[in-house]
């Protein structure tokens, strides 16, 4: 039987999450052995060259790139879990969902006070860039995710214990310590 | 401080379980309720300002800032709806050159929303000026704001004539109609005040006048239905140095009116009733909390007391019963849904906010002040008065067994006759529609939003306690309405603005299932949202009050007896949609920087 | 002398004295019944319904029903549970609960009970709404995105004179926690400390300090919400 195909992304997140699941030690040796990796910043395959088992998402969406990819993902994996805090819901990102997001463009570009050298006040409206959304979505509000793993970052036993009950049909383990939402 | 303010005060003795008073006398006199006036209030009642703001910000009639020199008040209830109440809102607009929720520029009319205010027969209705105004059309509301603009009188800008019976009499003079459709045996018959009190009490002991009660097996009118001989019996049981009679008239459930109609019509009736309650529980005191909306009948009801207590209905040795001794004020709401709650009432009454309060204890243990209270609906104490005079057995022979005498009944909606019925225990709907001249009927919300809404297939089901209970608000939707938009929703947005916010389940939810039904509505919904609308109806049975607790109705008994609505609504060929909108999402960020959305 | 009654919980016969609350009894007991709106000293006012057990079939609030002889009550239930998990979902989505970024994350009470009840994710979708944050005082910060209502800070701090020290305005959707800023302008360490502690999660902080717990050694790191109750008699517990 042929190695279950796991894809990995980031979308508006730190890349802790990615960084959490390196955080599995040598067990890293046992996920290669259990999974093949297509598209992923692990194995920096850039775009899906087949179908796949699970789609691991970090980050929420805020910008049109990011919506675009998360429903790539939901194209071409069977299923999709929210990794962390910020595809779970906005994260720190999501910080400025309180804001209107015409102030948070005048800040980023026009009046904040580290605003220096944009003297023309430009605006970035070039067509090649990402639409910036109205606030920041966590993944569910935008596609069907499966599973969740909640954390900043999550565990890395979370990560490793969900990867290991998805994969060998088990029920999942979930010690007290590993479910955080920080 | 302002001379007024102190004045005011004073009024009070400083008293801060007068604070409602207080502050509805600041908004009368000045309009609003400044700063400087709360700080004032404050200091005198030596409490922190934000003690007052506590309250002051709860009730919808009480104001921080301006609302214009002449105030409209347009209800947004769904019978107003139904009865074209948009159409009136685009003309106020047009005429006060301002939206609703705002004062027009040179601060002369300011356009406000509230929720029913007691006149679903007669709608679309507003309260100007503390006047109210009632079967309006566009162009009387242009009429209105143009008499106002010119500094005219609000009385003389009245496009009817004044009502019939006592809304006509000098203290009333209002254009409201009573619609009174139908007289029972009981409350809407030939009544002659004092018989009860100076012919039956000189012979009955406090005891044997609960005893009379009970036996009646009369149950509170409110729409609970708790026993009320038992409730005046615990009360008499329970131990305090002082004891309240109150009368709850805060009728706020949309849909209902009879209370509305019986302080226009049998005032002396509901005082005398509560008398009774005051010699059958040992109270001397009695307190009626009236919804702020029927201010306009406050110098008629002192004057009906006035005229009691020269009467000897109420004051010293009442009817000559020695040491009966009995009287009545009048406490106001200032516009709060959830006062209509007996314990909210109560802390209303004490100058707080309308919170519901835990029980046990209850009322009858520690009550106003926390004293023995009985609470009783303005339509229960003027069914005792006839029970008194008539007898517990003549009053049980009506109606059914276990729901025995007459109900009043505020029927509004589709149909030829809208107005109050006095009708036996024991109707069924089907009767009822045919009685107020309702055809090609969808459906009817019986006891308002909080109770249920059912469709034909329940029309033969009958309207008392073991079967649909009620408080007496019957609207009846023809099959022309969009059921889940002009009903529903405007229910569940009733709801979220008359929660107190104090229980998290009844704060929280029932905005998400507006949320998740407005997904619906605008054809973003799937089958799984249908779904969970229903589970998540199930929080809100423990809420504390009756609001949160029937908070979900609209759309749990929606979904339950019309189902079919929300199917045709939602997407079949979709299992996950959110509602997510990309083209929406995009359309501020993309417009600020000068950019075509380009999203595919 | 104080009369001992008995009742029952989940099918556990245990004594109560006569006048405590069904919770109260249920602590002494080493019975958890969740609560957030509860604290020890303030009167209770049963607002966030998280400790509602169904006596003798009904639902009522641990919190302020006072245990009665006889009594049965549910509480550990599949029903209850279901029923206490989604209203702590929900007040997740009201608010802005930013765990990652907020002082209080790890002795937060309400972040326990999601740890508690196993919340993965909402089932509500989020509400982010905008919520002011007053920096005015100089030992408070009131951070009302984080607020659940629970009023603890409005019932529990009272100064010298009996004025209140916060309030609550306007109402349902619209309700908000302010501060008294006459009350509060010449506010102890010790009250400000007091009503940092009084506040279940991050709304009142005590300004000039904050994450000087490392993560490990908080509260509720280690061990569940609760645990205390459950081991009170070294039972083991779960």
């Amino acid at each position: 039987m042929s190695k279950p195909i796991v894809a990995t992304t980031s979308l508006a997140g730190c890349f802790g999450c990615h960084m959490s699941i390196l955080d599995i030690d040598e067990r890293i040796l046992d996920l290669f052995d259990l999974v093949e990796f297509n598209k992923s910043p692990i194995d920096d395959i850039k775009t899906f060259t087949k179908q796949c088992d699970i789609g691991i998402i970090e980050g929420g969406c805020c910008n049109s790139e990011n919506v675009h990819v998360l429903k790539e993902f939901r194209k071409n994996c069977k299923i999709l879990i929210s990794l962390g805090e910020c595809a779970i819901m906005g994260g720190l990102p999501a910080l400025r969902n309180g804001i209107p997001v015409e102030e948070c463009i005048r800040e980023a570009y026009l009046e904040g006070p580290t605003v220096t050298l944009n003297k023309e006040g430009i605006l970035p409206n070039d067509d090649e860039l990402p639409m910036i959304l109205d606030k920041v979505y966590p993944c569910h509000e935008i596609v069907k995710i499966d599973y969740f793993l909640p954390g900043c970052p999550p565990r890395a036993d979370l990560i490793w214990n969900a990867l290991v009950a998805l994969l060998t049909g088990n029920e999942m383990d979930l010690p007290y310590e590993v479910v955080k939402f920080d | 401080m302002n001379s007024q303010l102190e004045k005011i005060i004073k009024k009070y003795d400083s008293d801060k379980f007068r604070l409602m008073d207080i502050l509805i006398d600041i908004q009368a006199e000045f309009g609003f309720i400044s700063k400087e006036a709360t700080h004032d209030v404050a200091k005198e009642l030596n409490m922190a300002v934000v003690d007052v703001e506590q309250t002051l910000t709860f009730y919808h009639f009480f104001t921080q800032k301006s609302t214009g020199k002449n105030t409209v008040y347009l209800n947004d209830s769904a019978v107003a709806c139904m009865m074209g109440r948009e159409e009136i809102k685009k003309a106020f607009e047009e005429a006060a050159g301002c939206k609703f929720g705002e004062n027009s520029a040179d601060g002369l009319i300011g356009l406000y929303n509230t929720a029913c205010i007691g006149m679903n027969d007669q709608e679309p209705a507003a309260i100007i000026n503390g006047k109210v105004f009632t079967k309006l059309t566009p162009a009387v509301a242009q009429q209105i704001v143009s008499g106002l603009k010119a500094g005219k009188n609000v009385q003389d800008l009245y496009h009817q004539e004044l009502g019939d019976g006592k809304n006509a009499a000098a203290e009333v003079k209002s254009m409201v109609r009573n619609n009174i459709r139908r007289r029972g045996q009981v409350i809407l018959n030939d009544f002659t005040p004092g018989v009860a009190l100076k012919t039956k009490l000189s012979s009955m002991q406090p005891k044997d006048v609960i005893d009379e009660v009970k036996k009646s097996n009369i149950r509170g009118r409110g729409g609970a239905g708790f026993p009320t001989g038992l409730k005046w019996d615990f009360c008499s049981r329970s131990t305090g140095e002082k004891r309240y009679v109150l009368c709850n008239a805060d009728e706020g459930e949309p849909g209902t009116f009879k209370d509305r109609v019986l302080l226009t019509e049998r005032p002396e009736m509901l005082f005398e009733g509560m008398a009774i309650g005051g010699y059958a529980v040992g109270a001397d005191q009695g307190i009626l909390y009236l919804r702020y909306e029927y201010k306009y009948l406050e110098t008629y009801l002192e004057k009906v007391l006035e005229d009691a207590r020269k009467d000897n209905r109420l004051g010293k040795n009442i009817g000559g019963v020695n040491g009966f001794d009995f009287d009545i004020r009048i406490q106001f709401g200032a516009g709060a849904y959830v006062c209509g709650e007996e314990t909210a009432l109560i802390e209303s009454g004490e100058g707080k906010r309308g919170e519901p309060r835990d029980k046990p204890p209850f009322p009858v243990e520690k009550g106003y002040l926390n004293m023995p209270t009985v609470i009783n609906n303005v339509e229960t104490f003027c069914a005792v008065v006839k029970i008194i005079e008539n007898g517990g057995n003549w009053y049980k022979q009506m109606g059914t067994e276990e729901s025995s005498g007459t109900k009043l009944l505020s029927i509004s909606g589709d149909c030829a006759q809208p107005g109050v019925y006095e009708i036996e225990w024991g109707m069924t709907i089907s009767q009822m529609l045919e009685m107020v001249g309702a055809s090609n009927v969808q459906a009817v919300q019986v006891s308002g939003p909080s109770g249920q809404i059912i469709g034909p297939k329940d029309f033969d089901r009958k309207i008392c306690y073991g079967d649909l209970a009620t408080g007496g608000s019957m609207i009846v939707v023809d099959k022309t309405r969009d059921m889940l938009k002009d009903i529903v929703l405007n229910f569940m947005e009733f709801f979220i603005e008359e929660s107190c916010g104090s229980c998290t389940t009844c704060r929280i939810v029932p905005k998400l299932m507006k949320d998740r039904l407005v997904k619906i509505l605008n054809g973003k919904g799937v089958m799984k949202d249908i779904a969970d609308l229903e589970d998540w109806a199930k929080i809100l049975p423990v809420s504390r009050c009756g609001l949160g607790q029937t908070a979900a109705n609209p759309i749990a008994t929606s979904i339950k007896n019309f189902r079919e609505l929300y199917e045709a609504k939602v997407q079949k060929d979709v299992d996950y949609d959110c509602g997510f909108d990309m083209n929406k999402a995009v359309q501020a960020s993309c417009a600020f920087v000068d950019r075509v959305p380009n999203a595919h | 002398m104080s009369e001992i009654i008995k009742i029952v919980i989940d099918g556990k016969e245990i004594e109560a004295t006569k006048g405590q609350t069904i919770l109260q009894a249920a602590v002494n007991n080493g019975i958890y019944i969740p609560t957030l709106c509860a604290f020890d000293g303030i009167k209770p006012k049963a607002s966030c319904r998280l400790c509602t057990v169904k006596v003798n079939g009904r639902a009522m609030t641990a919190c302020t029903t006072p245990a009665t002889e006889g009594m049965e009550i549910e509480n550990n239930t599949a029903g209850i549970n279901e029923i206490r998990k989604a209203i702590i979902e929900a007040i997740f989505v009201e608010g802005n609960h930013f765990c990652p970024s907020c002082e209080k994350s790890g002795n937060c009470e309400l972040q326990a009970l999601g740890y508690r009840f196993m919340m993965m994710v909402p089932r509500f979708p989020y509400s982010f709404p905008q919520r002011p944050i007053d920096a005015t005082n100089p030992k408070l910060l009131l951070d009302t995105n984080r607020c659940i209502l629970c009023l603890r800070c409005v019932r529990g701090l009272k100064d010298e004179n009996g004025k209140s020290l916060f309030a609550i305005k306007h109402r349902g959707v619209h309700a908000e926690i302010v501060m008294d800023h006459e009350v509060c302008a010449n506010i102890s360490d010790e009250m400000a400390q007091k009503a940092m502690n009084t506040c279940p999660v991050g709304v009142i902080i005590k300004k000039e300090k904050g994450f000087d717990e490392a993560i490990g050694t908080r509260k509720f790191d280690k061990q569940p919400i609760g645990h205390e109750i459950e081991n009170k008699f070294n039972q083991g517990g779960n």
